[in-house]
């Protein structure tokens, strides 16, 4: 029942053909087997799933079950869980339990679905690998030496090492996207403003949007179905009716335009990750897609305009990691510039600290116009070139990612070869849009992602379109051998 | 474009970062690379170009004036580093 | 050297919403500390800011109250720096895009001419906490019940040449507000908080010279102070030959100088940048209409009225449109008597000089304006006169009555009844037949004695009008 979808485990639960007790004990006997090779777990909380499932089958045994209850999942340790540790992978927050639950929790609670625990992620979501996380890094369950991708990196690995049939994620930038290509699962980040951000901790306040990580894109149908609010909590959050997407998968996708966009089949893509998304491409194409070749010729601009705009708005929500309300704080501070000195100096790992200090750079007097602002403006040069190109196509397809998982540490100490991988998917960030990532093939033995792009509020079209393809392939359903004996 | 170590320093100042010689030293590296990647905007001509803030350029909703948040302080302060008598403790402040 | 010195103002007005500007916890004042400080307060990690609709409305009130554009789309801004009482590590505010554009407001001074003094702006944002000094084992304690209440931030120009402006200036700005209703202008419980920026330049100089601001100076009377005393030291500095150096300084009303905020030492870089977590707001025209509607009679309008409608002095008007609470009193004053003038003297020099002696704000005020006008029919009818009115008022405000009881209870009635006050003169003149014989001779100086010995009679309680008449007639014989 582990390597079942999300979808084929919610039709068992509903047949009466397994309990969501017996589920969620397979799930918590499979991590305690396999989670240290994969430390794709930051905290577990067996015992709570364990009482949630039996709820959930009482739940179920009156006649009151939604598609998710009882289906064990796991969250992104970003999104606050009252009760439980929340760390977003930094140790500025190792002993920081949430008096609240994020939005996203609460819709999950809400419909009875079972929280396994809180996956491991880049500190503060700022990384393309899981390898900044104070916890350590998380391995990619397809090849134990490389990264999972990140920042949403465990739970893609979660997902992949059958730890979880599914997962929230976050993406300020593509972490969601990346880390689901690097694992071989499908992701989706909707429509900035389509999930409530409240309870989700703030990296880029603009940018920041969560979404459902699972095996299949029918599987997303459901879990975004219940994500997606409007919340009044959340004043960037979007009064828009959100759609049965688990209903409208069906919808043939004959005369659908996708548009290749030839800057992200250029320099700096492995041929051989180009080679698979085009013949996925082939395949949309023989179930009645239309192909076209776009242009969106700003796309490398996308990293140098992101490299300002989140680290400038991250610079200042950070600021409130001071040692004075929450959170780690330095042992005996001298007076009050030592307690903020020393608190952020031990509280931040690296990478943060580096992007803290960029964020500030660029705001500071006199380099405000030419970064934040230029920025800004390129945002929206960005955003003018997608509704450019979304007037000739429905959906933009390309690969995730530039490149192959690497190995980890290859990366570690060059934060700008890091940056640049991230490539195809930050300018969706930028402009706000739905992307989404759906496995598309095998390179080495390594999954690679499919990148579909939509317009604003079109998810239901990325879910439907990338619900046809995996009707056509199987990459979605291969699975990692993961052995007991640890090593590979 | 670099950035010097004193730069950084300047910098780490103002976030509030502390950090030694060795540190600063390595953020200056890394930071002036970082501003190389970036520096590729000043290409760009983005003349007339109003700045986007909000990706739906989307407007604010208003809240009712109505009390929602009743006294939790137990609560919130359970996870405070120092706290007495229902404050907040931080070394000496002076004005 | 002629100095002049040019001043310019930030006030800072709590607005009175029952919630936070961003979250849904109390604003009441004087709570436990941190009892009203919630999660968002806070700026715990995930939460997230939603603008309450009613600090919007009472921003417009204010513009529209001193003729200001409406920023029909205003902007937040985090303004960045670091300090105990502030919890997120940035302020929340507008810098580009205030809700509240150029405005002006016209002061009026003592000799009664007027003078009008330009709004730069006014601009919303969130009010930090509080740092409480006394020790905690060597440590200060952080109440953040403030964190978060809403603040009009009102930026004049630098318009203001004296303490006497700048004094005006506020009590204007008061008047307005709490006319509106969108503050209670409490300065004592910080409500209403000042900000004063100095500088002093050769008279005829065009150019304006180093400024100091001098931070949150909370009462009128310290205003008008610490101006003096920054003026006094700006001047001194730069006679001797020294440069001012701009800062900012804090006034200490116990020693009555100002000195410079080590806190502030560091020049700040605040990188102020829009708000992500908040939109802009966007009004129309029909929501300015709306609120323009419903604006109550401004100082302006009533001092008018008061002029026209009560034949009151420009200045006495003036100080009785100082503030809703004034003039609403003695409006019920002028209706209980009929007698505007004499209620306005009443009113503020009676009234205000006890209240002023005693330390009690009119809120507290012990006489209704139904009693005071009932001792102004007193004197107009003529059972007490002017000066035994002003022991009524006395015990009045002791709470010993109405008028009437304490004039009975006291015995203060003035004797008018001509019968025995006709009486009380024969008696008088029987026992004074010499001075009866010089004032019949031509000393008409007399007539004072005559009158002198009835009062002394009737135990000061004739009425000296009727006596005058009286006595007019029988010593003519």
């Amino acid at each position: 029942m582990l390597n079942k979808t999300l979808t084929e485990q919610s039709q068992a639960l509903a047949k009466g053909e397994v309990s969501s007790l017996e589920l969620t004990q397979a799930y918590i006997q499979r991590i305690n087997q396999l989670e240290p090779q994969v430390n794709a777990f930051i905290s577990q909380t067996p015992e709570q799933a364990l009482a949630q499932a039996k709820a959930a089958d009482e739940r179920r045994a009156k006649g009151d079950a939604h598609a998710l209850t009882g289906i064990p999942l796991a969250h992104k340790d970003i999104f606050c869980t009252q009760g439980v540790r929340t760390s977003c992978g930094s140790k500025m927050l190792d002993n920081f339990i949430a008096p609240y639950n994020a939005t996203v929790i609460e819709r999950f609670n809400a419909v009875g679905a079972v929280s396994l625990g809180k996956t491991n992620l880049d500190e503060f979501a700022m990384g393309s690998s899981t390898e900044s996380s104070f916890y350590g890094p998380t391995r990619n369950p397809w090849q134990l030496d490389r990264v999972p991708g990140g920042s949403s990196g465990g739970a893609a690995a979660a997902i992949a090492a059958n730890f979880a049939a599914g997962a929230t994620g976050t993406d300020t930038g593509g972490s969601i996207r990346q880390p689901a290509a690097f694992c071989g699962i499908s992701g989706i980040k909707p429509t900035y403003g389509r999930v409530s951000r409240w309870g989700m901790i703030a990296y880029g306040s603009s940018l920041d949007q969560g979404g459902p990580m699972a095996k299949s894109c029918s599987d997303l149908a459901l879990m975004l179905e219940v994500m997606a609010s409007f919340d009044a909590k959340d004043s960037t959050s979007v009064d828009q009716p959100v759609p049965a997407y688990s209903q409208g998968l069906t919808q043939s996708i004959k005369g659908l335009r996708i548009g290749l966009p030839k800057e992200y089949f250029g320099e700096g893509l492995d041929p051989r990750i180009a080679d698979q998304v085009q013949a996925a491409v082939k395949t949309l194409e023989t179930q009645g897609a239309i192909i076209k070749e776009i242009s969106l010729p700003l796309t490398h601009l996308a990293i140098p305009a992101y490299y300002i705009i989140a680290p400038a708005e991250a610079s200042t929500n950070l600021s409130r990691y001071d040692g004075v309300k929450f959170g780690h704080r330095c042992d005996n501070p001298k007076d009050l510039q030592d307690l903020y000195l020393r608190t952020r100096q031990q509280g931040f790992g690296t990478e943060v600290k580096r992007r803290i200090l960029i964020g500030t750079y660029a705001l500071s007097a006199g380099y405000y116009d030419a970064y934040y602002r230029k920025a800004q403006q390129l945002r929206r040069m960005i955003k003018n070139d997608f509704a450019a190109a979304l007037q000739e196509v429905d959906v933009i397809a390309g690969p995730a990612t530039p490149n192959l998982p690497w190995t980890l540490g290859a990366k570690s100490q060059d934060p700008v070869a890091m940056y640049l991988e991230d490539l195809y998917t930050i300018a969706v960030n930028l402009a706000g849009l739905p992307g989404m990532s759906v496995p598309c093939g095998f390179v080495d033995g390594l999954p690679v992602g499919l990148q579909l792009i939509g317009n604003y509020f079109q998810e239901q079209q990325l879910l439907t379109l990338g619900h046809q393809y995996q009707l056509q392939s199987d990459w979605h359903l291969q699975q990692p051998e993961l052995s007991t004996s640890g090593g590979n | 474009m670099s950035l010097a170590p004193e730069q950084v320093k300047h910098i780490a100042m103002l976030a509030r970062i502390g950090a030694d010689e060795q540190e600063l030293q390595a953020y200056s590296q890394s930071l002036s690379s970082i501003l190389d990647l970036v520096d590729q905007l000043q290409a760009v001509d983005t003349n007339g170009i109003e700045p986007l803030a909000n990706p739906l350029d989307a407007t604010q909703r208003l809240r009712a004036d109505q009390v929602s948040e009743p006294n939790q302080r137990e609560q919130l302060q359970s996870v405070a580093p120092a706290t007495a008598k229902g404050l907040f403790l931080v070394p000496k402040v002076i004005e | 050297m002629q100095w002049e010195i040019v001043i310019g103002l930030e006030v800072h007005v709590q607005l009175a919403t029952q919630t936070k500007i961003f979250s849904g916890a109390s604003t009441a004042f004087g709570a436990e500390p941190n009892t009203q400080a919630c999660a968002i307060d806070l700026g715990l990690p995930g939460t997230l800011p939603v603008f309450n609709s009613e600090a919007l409305r009472k921003a417009v009130q204010f513009g529209l109250a001193i003729e200001a554009e409406i920023g029909k789309r205003s902007v937040f801004d985090r303004k960045n720096y670091f300090y105990p009482d502030l919890p997120k590590g940035y302020q929340v505010t507008q810098m580009d895009f205030p809700i509240v554009g150029q405005g002006q407001l016209e002061i009026t001074l003592e000799d009664g001419s007027s003078k009008v003094i330009g709004v730069t702006r006014a601009h919303l944002e969130e009010d930090a906490g509080k740092s409480l000094h006394e020790d905690f084992e060597g440590m200060s304690g952080i109440d953040l019940n403030r964190a978060g209440t809403p603040l009009l931030e009102i930026v004049s120009e630098p318009d203001i040449r004296n303490a006497k402006e700048a004094v005006a200036y506020l009590k204007k700005i008061h008047a307005i507000i709490t006319y509106l209703g969108i503050s209670d202008g409490n300065m004592a419980e910080g409500s209403m908080r000042c900000d004063v920026n100095i500088s002093v330049r050769p008279k005829g100089q065009a150019e304006f010279g180093t400024r100091c601001e001098i931070k949150n100076v909370n009462s009128f009377k310290f205003v008008e102070k610490a101006i003096h005393c920054e003026v006094q030291r700006q001047i001194d500095i730069i006679e001797d030959g020294g440069k001012i150096v701009q800062e900012t300084r804090l006034y200490d009303p116990d020693k009555d100088e100002t000195r410079s905020m080590r806190s502030k030492e560091v020049a700040n870089d605040y990188r102020y940048f829009p708000e992500p977590d908040l939109l802009p707001v966007e009004i129309d025209d029909a929501y300015v209409q709306a609120i323009r509607e419903q604006l109550p009679e401004l100082p302006d309008a009533k001092i008018e009225r008061f002029i026209s409608q009560y034949q009151l002095s420009k200045y006495d008007a003036t100080q009785l449109a100082a503030s809703r609470l004034l003039a609403d009193y003695f409006e019920q004053v002028v209706s209980a008597c009929g007698q505007a003038k004499l209620a306005a003297n009443w009113v503020l020099v009676e009234l205000l000089g006890q209240l002023n002696r005693s330390s009690t704000e009119l809120s507290d005020n012990p006489i209704s304006a139904e009693q005071l006008g009932q001792l102004i029919q007193r004197i107009q009818d003529g059972t007490i006169s002017g000066r035994q009115a002003k022991q009524v008022f006395e015990a009045m405000y002791q709470g010993e009555g109405s008028p009437d009881a304490i004039i009975e209870a006291k015995g203060l009635k003035q004797v008018s009844d001509t019968g025995a006050l006709e009486a009380m003169i024969d008696e008088i003149m029987s026992k004074n037949p010499a001075q009866v014989a010089d004032y019949r001779g031509g000393k008409d100086k007399l007539f004072g004695f005559f009158v002198g010995q009835v009062m002394k009679a009737s135990k000061g309680q004739a009425n000296p009008a009727v006596v005058n008449d009286l006595l007019k007639a029988k010593l003519q014989g």
